[in-house]
């Protein structure tokens, strides 16, 4: 690859746009992941009792939603991460194409 | 050989029971165990995967025709089938029997463990997946060296690929000598000889095709066997969870009362399952451990390798969300399955012993949890699959292994370092041949010398490794300007040996399996990753940042190129087949 391609590619404005978008959102949802998961452990490991606490008369404790949540919330927000990226990335990145190689 | 020396590390290959918590459930079994009655159906069904599995193997090889082939199945493989692949080679027989043993004997606990295998793939998926698709061709060293000095950095990754691997494939060795004995009835011998040998067919012939339709029809022969196990625990309890757990409380209380505990103490160890444990014995020890797990996972080269097999970006995001939804999947079920246990298997007096020490075990061991309850659920021909199954798994996941460390030596040592990139597809392939051969001797060999040694470090030891060498390079290599080849090469070094070192000395080494003195360990955590993983991105950052030598600017300078190829694909070297 040439230099005069890879300046006119670092200038064109859909490149610039889909590096930020990707590492905005990326980032974003990153934090979210650590947030979650970390939080999740913090608890365990600091307050485990408020995991053990019933939710009703059963024997059902507030831990089984929140661990099944967690495993939902790493399925639920990769998937969002995946489609996003699959509808708006690769337009962005055609368009990069588009727009340097003629 | 003695019967009772070879549990407790069958119990911790399994169980992998890399944190104090979960080394309970696996020093909890302690009894006897002897080789169980040679299981034909078991053995009939898995023979059949195999000579299904070969029969793939001649199909790829006839596709197997240069390096992009063996190494990446000629980039053709689709978004979905490769999430299934990997998903294949990341839910191994430990996860399936140890998981849902754990869950079984401390309820809570094992949902915990198996959360932290899942949360490493986001991480992987949103700053990782699609830069790795685009910079990469073979091996993870094409990205981490991409705008680098080649040698030094190829050959850092190269080590960094083998060590990972080789703890990997020494715990799966073992476990398959283990798994062998109780679930076919068959010599420890055998069972390395026979995966040794199974693994080196198809990944020799195959090479990435075969080795990914293995992982396929694995993954979708355990997801389909766990599936029909919880389904038929749920349908028994009208799909309640509630009263499955309601159950599995009283099952609990009523052997803590027949173990002679007092009503209230009983009360208390049956509702115990439903929240956390023992598991997490000090904050430490939980976050060094959670990092180990997330950040490992974007950092093992076999998982890594798996990227280069899709053709393009789009496919390399869609493969990690299928993974995560399979592996997501996958974990519920072992938690609905472990409390399937609880009420099939734990009230069955015929599956339960009690030891000196009054402490339960299972007939063949704790870790046949899922096995026994595969009977209780589907009679013996079920029982047959999923001892077939859980064989089939191991396979699979070693398969996977070798293929990597194959390709770490004939594409980054032999290709790039020795031959300066000049090697053709020819004399590249016949090297990662040789070297899959190598590495089938040296695995049987290694499982054969590790069979009466306490291994349960080793997997947890190899996550650490690839989240304290592997990732940082990595990661950093993606998204930092100012990274050189020194602080690549520096940084990666401190990561891998700290973590090593200090795996070392932690107590899952130095008491469990050196035999020192119980609370003796200099390093008193359960995982290094903690300590390793700031160490390797402290030394990349600080051997980077006082770099001064002009390899050093080309580095940084080389960041431009590498980005707008990491962000577009543009200029990306096609691995797929037209």
């Amino acid at each position: 690859m040439q230099d005069t391609i890879l300046e006119r590619i670092a200038r064109s404005p859909a490149y610039n746009t889909l590096k930020r978008k990707r590492l905005r959102f990326g980032w974003l949802l990153t934090i979210a992941m650590l947030l979650v998961y970390y939080g999740f452990i913090t608890v365990i490991a600091f307050r485990k009792d408020l995991l053990a606490v019933p939710i009703g008369e059963g024997v059902m404790t507030w831990g089984i939603p929140i661990g099944f949540g967690v495993i939902l919330f790493t399925v639920v927000v990769t998937a969002i991460y995946v489609l996003r990226a699959n509808s708006d990335y690769d337009e962005l990145t055609a368009q990069v194409k588009r727009e340097v190689l003629k | 050989m003695s019967p009772i020396t070879f549990f407790p590390r069958l119990a911790a290959v399994l169980a992998l029971s890399l944190t104090p918590g979960l080394a309970l459930a696996a020093g909890a079994i302690e009894g006897a165990v002897e080789k169980q009655p040679t299981n034909w159906t078991a053995i009939a069904m898995f023979g059949f995967f195999v000579v299904a599995t070969l029969f793939i193997t001649k199909w790829a090889a006839g596709r197997t025709k240069s390096a992009a082939d063996f190494y990446t199945a000629g980039g053709g493989i689709t978004g979905f089938q490769n999430g299934l692949a990997i998903a294949g080679d990341y839910m191994s027989a430990a996860s399936f029997l140890g998981i849902s043993a754990a869950v079984m004997l401390q309820g809570y606990d094992g949902l915990i463990y198996s959360i932290g295998f899942l949360v490493g793939w986001p991480i992987l998926t949103f700053l990782m997946a699609e830069r790795l698709r685009n910079l990469g061709k073979f091996t993870f060293a094409d990205v981490a060296a991409f705008r680098f000095a080649q040698t030094p950095v190829r050959v850092f990754a190269a080590i960094s690929t083998l060590v990972v691997v080789a703890f990997y494939l020494i715990a799966q060795m073992v476990g398959a000598g283990q798994l062998i004995k109780l679930l076919f009835g068959l010599e420890y011998l055998y069972a390395v000889i026979v995966v040794g040998i199974l693994m080196m067919v198809y990944v020799l012939f195959g090479g990435m095709t075969a080795t990914t339709w293995v992982q396929i029809i694995k993954a979708c022969l355990l997801l389909g066997g766990a599936s029909f196990m919880a389904l038929m625990v749920m349908m028994q309890y009208g799909f309640s969870l509630e009263s499955l757990f309601a159950d599995s409380v009283k099952v609990k209380t009523d052997l803590a009362l027949a173990s002679g505990k007092t009503p209230e103490e009983a009360a208390a160890t049956g509702i115990a399952i439903m929240g956390p444990g023992t598991f997490v014995k000090d904050p430490i020890s939980a976050i060094s451990f959670g990092m180990a797990l997330m950040f490992g996972t974007a950092g093992l080269p076999h998982i890594l390798m798996r990227f280069f097999t899709v053709p393009s970006a789009k496919e390399a995001r869609k493969s990690v969300m299928w993974a995560t939804v399979w592996i997501g999947y996958f974990y519920m079920l072992t938690f609905i399955i472990g409390f399937g246990a609880i009420v099939y298997v734990l009230t069955n007096p015929g599956l339960v012993s009690y030891d000196a020490k009054g402490v339960l075990t299972l007939v063949g061991g704790n870790n046949m949890a899922a096995i026994h309850l595969a009977q209780a659920v589907g009679g013996n021909i079920f029982l047959g699959f999923i001892s077939a199954v859980a064989f089939a798994t191991i396979l699979a996941v070693v398969a996977g292994l070798t293929l990597s460390g194959a390709s770490a030596v004939s594409h980054d040592l032999y290709s790039t370092v020795f031959k300066n990139g000049k090697a053709d597809s020819a004399s590249e392939l016949r090297v990662s041949r040789i070297t899959t051969i190598c590495l089938g001797i040296v695995a049987v060999v290694l499982g054969l010398a590790f069979e009466k040694q306490n291994i349960a470090f080793m997997v947890s030891l190899a996550f650490a490794i690839a989240a304290s060498a592997n990732f940082p390079v990595l990661f950093m290599s993606l998204l930092w300007k100012g990274m050189t080849t020194r602080g690549a090469v520096v940084g990666g070094a401190l990561g891998l040996i700290s973590s090593v070192a200090l795996t070392i000395i932690s107590p899952s080494v130095w008491e469990a399996t050196l035999g020192f003195e119980k609370g003796s360990a200099p390093f008193p955590y359960t995982s290094p990753a903690l300590f390793s993983m700031v160490l390797g991105f402290a030394g990349i950052w600080l051997f980077s940042i006082t770099d001064k030598s002009r390899r050093g600017d080309q580095d940084r300078a080389g960041y431009l190129a590498q980005e707008i190829r990491s962000e577009t694909g543009i200029g990306a070297a096609e691995a797929s087949a037209h």
